[in-house]
């Protein structure tokens, strides 16, 4: 790399972070007089000037233009009405897409939950926890695109000579045949969950781990005195004192999943039956240049989180009322 | 599910008196079973991360040829690929470039989202006016409106303008070659905003009201506490929303490849990406290449795991 390129870049970063000192000290004046004066609700739009001015024109008219473009036909010239959503769900291709999307929003925020619970069971107090709990932990630090590169050496397939897949030398070790695990229909789907799960359950982990740690031991002790045995405890006690935590890990992991595209594109790039919606919108739009299609993926991405937003919100409205 | 054998091996009362042999036996048994388990998951969430590792630290000839559990019969070892994959002029190297590019985003896109969350966090927890709450639900409410809902206006916003009719709000702003970058940094601060919202509210929220009273009465504006206050309380907060922001941006795939134009202004995983995404003749090289973009945040992120661990906490055990 030259010095120029260097330069260059470096530059931009400068002017850039100058950019932005500037316009916070320009946003602090004016909060500083208005403050002075005595005037908070000015101070209060003052604040909340930059997050709303972004939010306002990166997502809010953003998300209604996406809404509108949904009507129209590919380089958004035409009104068509429903057809992109007719087409949605007449297409072969496009339903494949849906039903891999409805595959993967429902195991892998069971399974990554579930595992991550399991885990956290298993691993609380035992020597070493901490140990524990960071080696799966750690790819969360991993970017989806670095897990993908790290699957797929796993699932690699050589048609002949040795093989250099883990997976597929598993299976030469013990006696079977090698397979092309990822161009092979339907189980390459669950191969990619794999990846999102191997990263998910981390995070489930230290959430449910850090739930545990607060079930009260007394309740435990009178359950064990009561007669109750382990299991009966974990399903009776255990886990309705947890539930709260259990809910927002499958929430949160439950977004993520919808939300996915990195993995997709850089496993199969959607092909050979395993595009998602959020990689089928990005393909839709960037790649084939079809804007209506790319927008009412999109809509119907944003379709499957309104039940979470609804929820989101009336238990944030019940805290504040309780807070009150 | 294996749960039920014993969910909590170390919580049992230590062999008491009444303890028949039977008891005892299972009690140890199912402890096997549950130490067990553990080792299995903690070595498969291990393993492919340290082949990886190991497969970038080999020859081509030998990636190429065998697996990489075979270093341990016969270690062949070298830096070449990093070397290559870093600074060769030839096709698949000169990753550098695209590392600077990965450090120009990230500085601005952890800075000013927090930043500019900071300020709004603070006004929606202790200023009062007006519509508070609902436009703190609204916000709330954008945290899981999936960005997909915003690329292609928003693309088209930085490529074409804003126009309504004939009348033009927003001349197009036709960046090219390196300030396509600034594209990404406002993208990712859109995107970063309301989460970052969302956690520091909560942690604003929760200091003491009368230390506010009292920074008022000594007469203490708005901007004053904001600054000598509230943020020195909340830089544990701030730390843990920053490695959030940073982790997200530096592990970027999506805005990276969609708003940062030509191959060489996007950052490193966008070409890692379409890189293993057509799995080309440079395979060999993905290892290395790999691994380049995995480590920082990987370092980063088991120094910093403490805070890290605070705001997922403080962002989602609420519930």
């Amino acid at each position: 790399m030259d010095i120029s390129a260097l330069t260059e870049r470096f530059g931009l970063l400068a002017v850039g972070l100058a950019a932005f000192v500037v316009v916070m000290l320009a946003l602090y004046g004016i909060a500083e007089l208005a403050s002075r004066r005595n005037r908070s609700r000015l101070v209060a739009a003052v604040f909340l000037f930059p997050a709303l001015l972004f939010l306002a024109v990166g997502l809010v008219y953003p998300a209604l233009r996406t809404l509108v473009m949904s009507f129209f036909n590919g380089d958004g010239t035409e009104f068509i009405g429903f057809d992109n959503y007719v087409w949605v769900f007449a297409d072969d291709s496009a339903l494949q897409t849906l039903i891999n999307t409805a595959l993967w929003i429902v195991i892998v925020p069971a399974l990554s939950t579930a595992l991550g619970l399991l885990y956290a069971v298993l691993i609380d107090g035992r020597r070493g926890e901490r140990v524990y709990k960071a080696l799966v932990f750690l790819p969360m630090g991993i970017s989806f695109v670095g897990a993908s590169i790290i699957w797929k050496f796993i699932y690699q397939y050589e048609a002949s000579g040795d093989q250099l897949g883990l997976l597929n030398q598993l299976l030469v070790w013990m006696g079977l045949d090698p397979v092309n695990w990822l161009n092979n229909f339907p189980s390459n789907n669950f191969l990619l969950m794999v990846v999102l799960i191997w990263i998910e359950v981390g995070f489930a982990t230290v959430v449910l781990s850090a739930a545990l740690k607060g079930v009260p031991t007394e309740i435990v002790e009178a359950a064990r005195i009561d007669g109750a045995n382990p299991s009966q405890i974990f399903w009776n006690v255990t886990v309705p004192s947890i539930r709260s935590a259990i809910v927002v890990v499958a929430v949160t992991v439950f977004i993520a999943t919808l939300k996915l595209f990195d993995i997709v594109r850089a496993m199969t790039g959607g092909h050979h039956g395993t595009d998602v919606l959020a990689h089928n919108m990005w393909d839709q739009a960037f790649r084939l240049g079809n804007d209506g299609r790319g927008a009412t993926m999109a809509v119907l991405l944003f379709a499957l989180v309104i039940p979470v937003v609804i929820y989101q919100v009336r238990n944030i409205r019940r805290q504040e009322l309780e807070a009150r | 599910m294996s749960v039920k054998t014993e969910p909590r091996p170390e919580a049992a009362p230590p062999s008491s008196v009444g303890e028949s042999r039977g008891e005892r036996l299972r009690r140890m048994f199912s402890s096997r079973i549950a130490s067990f388990v553990a080792i299995l998951i903690a070595a498969l969430w291990t393993i492919p991360t340290a082949g990886l590792f190991i497969s970038s630290l080999r020859p081509e000839v030998d990636i190429r040829t065998s697996g990489w559990w075979t270093v341990f019969t016969e270690s062949n070892f070298t830096l070449d690929t990093y070397n290559y994959v870093l600074y060769s002029d030839s096709a698949g190297g000169g990753l550098i470039r695209n590392l600077v590019n990965t450090v120009v985003i990230t500085i601005p896109g952890v800075i000013v989202p927090v930043a500019f969350a900071a300020m709004a966090a603070y006004a929606l927890s202790w200023i009062d006016f007006k519509g508070r709450n609902l436009l703190y639900i609204a916000i709330f409410a954008l945290q899981v409106v999936p960005l997909q809902m915003a690329l292609i206006p928003l693309l088209s916003f930085f490529s074409q303008g804003l126009a309504i009719g004939d009348f033009t709000i927003m001349p197009a702003w036709q960046l090219d070659g390196v300030n396509t970058i600034v594209q990404v940094w406002i993208a990712h601060s859109i995107f970063g905003l309301p989460l970052a919202i969302f956690l520091l509210h909560n942690f604003m929220r929760e200091l003491p009201s009368d230390v506010m009273e009292a920074a008022r009465i000594d007469g203490a504006s708005h901007s004053q506490i904001f600054r000598k206050v509230v943020l020195p309380l909340v830089t544990p907060a701030l730390a843990s929303i920053g490695i959030f922001q940073f982790l997200w941006v530096w592990n970027d795939f999506l805005v990276g490849r969609t708003f940062g134009g030509g191959e060489s202004t996007r950052p490193l995983t966008a070409v890692l990406g379409d890189l293993a995404g057509s799995w080309g003749f440079g395979w060999t090289r993905l290892p290395a290449a790999g691994f380049i973009a995995i480590i920082v945040p990987l370092i980063v992120f088991l120094l910093l795991q403490r805070y890290f661990v605070r705001g997922l906490l403080a962002g989602s055990v609420k519930g």
